[in-house]
């Protein structure tokens, strides 16, 4: 067998040990539930298993071969070579989470500096090494609000994905906690901020806010929710793009407790929605809190710097049932993919690939809301992401993709009000060519 | 043998950068939100980036670099064509809101895997959208809620698990909000039977049980506990972490189960990416299927669909529809397998636990708690060296890696005292078995010093673990502070 050594020497290994037949290792299995064999296909070729799947990959099509506006939570972006170069590395992706950190100094130095990444542009002081995707970074976030300060709700706009809502429904599950949907103002887009004055109050746990927020809109009013939320002394939570962070304001300078976003951008592909990466950052006093692996700086016995897994005794593995999650698994090699990433691009870089970013938004907003019947649905400042009222979106919608393009992500069923609303998405990743072509076919439109 | 390279890697922000110092806010930004100074992160060339992280590769051991025998990790060889095709653009750079015309060929992937795991584990349907072993744990906990309060049964609030369940078990069950009760094992190292019908009652939700267990010894009475928990009105939930011992031997299913989960980074050879992403897959009996995490993969005709009609559902848990990339390279291992491979994989991982096992034992340095035939892993006991010598679990694991080998897991599962948890895989060929087992025997001997100040041929010595407690040093920032 292709990956199996010792399939051929198998008789003379059994005879040292004594035994005859392969049978008898598994002589403890009760013989009514044993079986002979899967009914499975035999194996094939790799020669043969490529054709295959050149085959299925041929039954999609890729952002190569069909451009797309989508936006929605998660848009493509350009990778380095240099990335994915450090990421095929198989000494980094064939390695287990470091509990030897003698035999692992690289691995781990690399989400030594993924933290400080982290931490540095959302303005925290620590940062996880990763959980599954922003979403699920949410629910872990208001759990640990509800461990911080037990109070009965957390707080979020309505304004965030659906699917988000859902997560977070299921990871508050098991406690106390209600969640509270603030609404959004329909003109601007931005969360209404009576609204959340109406429901903060003594018995909220946590506030959560999106910046920029599903519309694609920036909530500029963050000084003020900031303050409402302190005034109850309830923890402020931030879900960040970490792109728009290279020309917004980080979270910590509004006095955010907690900043998590979705981290695919950096670095990683698509991939058809997962593998995902959850940033999940925060203050220093909330850190016995915190959920997920952590690394630590540290010396060996000669003195000389090293790193290791450290404050473990919140983590499943020591603490059981009395862990502050139970996350085991996460996004280490996407966390390396956006270690690398930021290294690559630098500081200048993280600015300049915001900027382009931005800019593009504004450009594209601006070429389609020039076209008779489709106009943008809020005022307020938008970052790569926007909302268009359009004729018809379902019809719009078939007639891009007749034409090769993927529109925009019909919001039918976000909320009623957003009938033929189109969330589109565009990044430095977007050729001049492909934005044309999308323009030029909306214009047929009219 | 296999050596580290060594290096003083300085930090990416003690590397030599070029500064510039400007930073122009946006200013069509409203003000409050504007950056007003520069992102402190240096900019490096590309030459600086590739040499940093490559060093940095070089000081990490994985898969590739030798036997890498974590218990209950299943730490197998991963095949090079997964990974390859993972990065193809056809699926790599697939957005998961395309138009379902667009994605056939994912989805239909998505909807071959799920027929493959039915097969393997004897499960009705599955879903693929749990991110890794304990969001599937999660996930299967959320579903025996819904499927209890379905029942308009709301008392029942306790999971009871073995004391040699995986950490995630009891962290999974009390994130869904329930109360724990974990059980003692019988010197056989495996469930008693009396004490766990003594436990059942009609507040028990659903008894989590691994299969083998840690020890890696098989439950042989789990007929008989499926049938006492079921009788109770209880759930049985299977922890697939250690699935590689049985495939194609027995199934799940038939032995019970209702709720399984599948570690796809470990069985299914997918790389662990030191530390994920991974993917956690469950399955279950047809009476949980309304329930299972949407969209659901349905198919019609020749075409695939994702289907969000299912009002009982418990939603969502992860955004979109999964890992995908690691469930592609799953597919691809099956594929690559087939029947025989996968049943050949169980049955010469468990030949190669059991040869480690009975030559360590035969050795008379190490002990082997509890009963003697195990499945894909095993676990001994350093206690009599540790009374002897003086030297613990974790001086053996520091030696080893003077020896080029990773250690095994240690200290786990909790009742066997020091414990080495030995899971060597079907990707190790009997020379490098050998190699271990003599690194091993070997080290009982040696003098007490050189075990205990061990490891000295690795990039840095014995690290210490409780001071980077004590420091809190977690980012460049708070070193530049201290």
């Amino acid at each position: 067998m292709k990956f199996i050594p010792n399939s051929i020497i198998k008789e003379s290994m059994l005879k040292e040990i004594e035994l005859h037949t392969i049978d008898e290792l598994f002589s403890d299995i009760p013989k009514k539930i044993r079986i002979n064999n899967l009914n499975l296909p035999d194996g094939v070729s790799q020669q043969e298993v490529e054709k295959r799947l050149r085959k299925l990959g041929k039954k999609n099509k890729s952002f190569s071969e069909m451009p797309s506006f989508l936006g929605g939570g998660i848009k493509p972006h350009y990778i380095p070579a240099a990335v994915k170069s450090i990421i095929a590395r198989s000494e980094f992706y064939t390695s287990y989470t470091p509990y030897q950190p003698e035999a692992s100094q690289g691995f781990l130095q690399a989400m030594f500096e993924y933290q400080s990444m982290i931490a540095e542009i959302t303005g925290m002081d620590v940062a996880n090494a990763s959980l599954y995707d922003g979403a699920t970074a949410l629910g872990e976030a208001a759990l640990m609000c509800n461990r911080i300060k037990k109070r009965k709700t957390f707080v979020i706009p309505k304004n965030i994905s659906k699917d988000k809502k859902c997560i977070l429904k299921n990871y508050t599950k098991g406690t106390e906690i209600t969640i509270k949907e603030i609404a959004y103002d329909t003109k601007t887009g931005k969360i209404d901020l009576d609204d959340l004055k109406k429901n903060i109050d003594d018995d909220t746990t946590g506030v959560y806010i999106e910046n920029p927020n599903f519309f694609g809109v920036f909530e500029d009013d963050v000084d003020e929710i900031s303050s409402l939320v302190k005034e109850k002394q309830a923890v402020f939570v931030v879900g960040v793009d970490p792109i728009a962070l290279g020309i917004t304001k980080n979270p910590g300078k509004y006095n955010a407790n907690i900043v998590i976003g979705e981290g695919r951008s950096l670095g990683n592909p698509m991939d058809f929605g997962g593998s995902g990466l959850g940033i999940f950052s925060c203050k220093h006093e909330f850190i016995r809190q915190i959920p997920g692996r952590i690394i630590g700086l540290t010396e060996d016995s000669d003195g000389k710097r090293a790193f290791c897994m450290t404050m473990q005794t919140r983590e499943q593995h020591i603490r059981r049932g009395r862990a502050t999650s139970n996350i085991c698994t996460n996004e280490g090699l996407c966390a390396l993919a956006a270690v690398a990433f930021l290294s690559w691009l630098g500081g200048s870089g993280l600015e300049k690939l915001g900027r382009i970013n931005f800019e593009k938004g504004q450009r594209l907003a601006k070429k389609i809301t020039s076209i008779h019947g489709f106009e943008k649905v809020f005022c307020g400042v938008h970052f790569n992401e926007f909302v268009i009222q359009c004729p018809d979106a379902a019809k719009l919608h078939n007639k891009l993709l007749s034409n090769g393009i993927q529109g925009g992500l019909i919001l039918d069923d976000f909320s009623p009000d957003l009938k033929n609303c189109m969330l589109f998405g565009v990044t430095e990743i977007h050729s001049d060519e492909s934005i044309e072509k999308l323009v030029s076919i909306l214009k047929e439109e009219t | 043998m296999y050596r580290s390279a060594v290096y003083d890697e300085p930090l990416l922000n003690e590397l030599e950068e070029k500064r510039n110092n400007t930073y122009t806010p946006v200013d069509v930004l409203p003000s409050s939100l504007q950056r007003k100074e520069k992102i402190n992160i240096p900019d490096l060339d590309e030459t600086q980036v590739i040499r940093h992280f490559f060093r940095l590769s070089q000081m990490n051991f994985g898969i590739d670099s030798g036997m890498y025998p974590l218990g209950s990790c299943t730490m197998k060889y991963n095949p090079r064509l997964c990974e390859e095709i993972s990065r193809w653009d056809s699926f790599a750079m697939t957005h998961p809101y395309q138009d379902e015309s667009t994605i056939q060929g994912n989805l239909q992937i998505m909807y071959e895997l799920e027929q493959l795991f039915c097969e393997i584990t004897g499960m009705d349907c599955f879903t693929l959208q749990p991110a890794a072993g304990s969001q599937g744990e999660f996930t299967g906990l959320l579903l025996t809620r819904a499927y209890h309060e379905s029942h308009h049964d709301f008392e029942r609030n306790e999971i009871i698990l073995p004391d040699t369940s995986h950490g995630t078990n009891p962290a999974s069950a009390t994130m869904a909000g329930y109360k724990i009760i974990e059980i003692p094992s019988t010197k056989e190292g495996t469930v008693d039977l009396e004490i766990l019908k003594k436990t059942l009652s009609s507040k028990t939700a659903c008894f989590m049980l691994t299969n083998p267990n840690t020890l890696g010894i098989f439950e042989s009475g789990i007929e008989e506990i499926a049938k006492i928990v079921h009788k109770a009105g209880a759930l049985l939930y299977y922890d697939g972490a250690n699935i590689n011992a049985i495939m194609g031997k027995a199934k799940p299913g038939d032995m019970g189960f209702d709720i399984v989960h599948l570690n796809l980074h470990k069985t299914f050879s997918t790389p662990h990416g030191g530390g994920g992403p991974g993917a956690g897959p469950i399955g279950v009996k047809k009476k949980l299927e309304t329930f299972l995490p949407i969209p659901r993969i349905t198919k019609k005709k020749d075409t695939y669909y994702l289907n969000h009609d299912y009002p009982k559902s418990i939603g969502k848990i992860k955004a979109f529809y999964g890992n995908f990339s690691v469930l592609l390279k799953a597919y691809i291992y099956i594929l690559l397998m087939g029947r025989d491979g996968l049943k050949e994989s169980s049955e010469i991982a468990v030949l190669n636990a059991n040869y480690m096992k009975k030559k360590l034992i035969d050795s008379e340095k190490y002990d082997l708690p509890y009963k003697e035939l195990r499945k894909h892993e095993f676990v001994l006991s350093c206690e009599r060296l540790q009374k002897e010598k003086g030297i613990r679990a974790l001086d053996i694991a520091k030696r080893l890696l003077d020896y080029g080998l990773h250690p095994p897991t240690i200290y786990f599962p909790l009742i066997v005292k020091e414990a080495l948890m030995i899971e060597p895989t079907e990707s190790e060929s009997k020379r490098t078995l050998d190699e271990y087992i003599k690194a091993l025997i070997r080290i009982a001997d040696e003098d007490i010093s050189s075990v205990k100040n061990a490891p000295s041929n690795t990039p840095v010595r014995r690290v210490d673990e409780a001071s980077a407690i004590k420091k809190s040093l977690l980012t460049w920032t708070s070193l530049q502070e201290k």
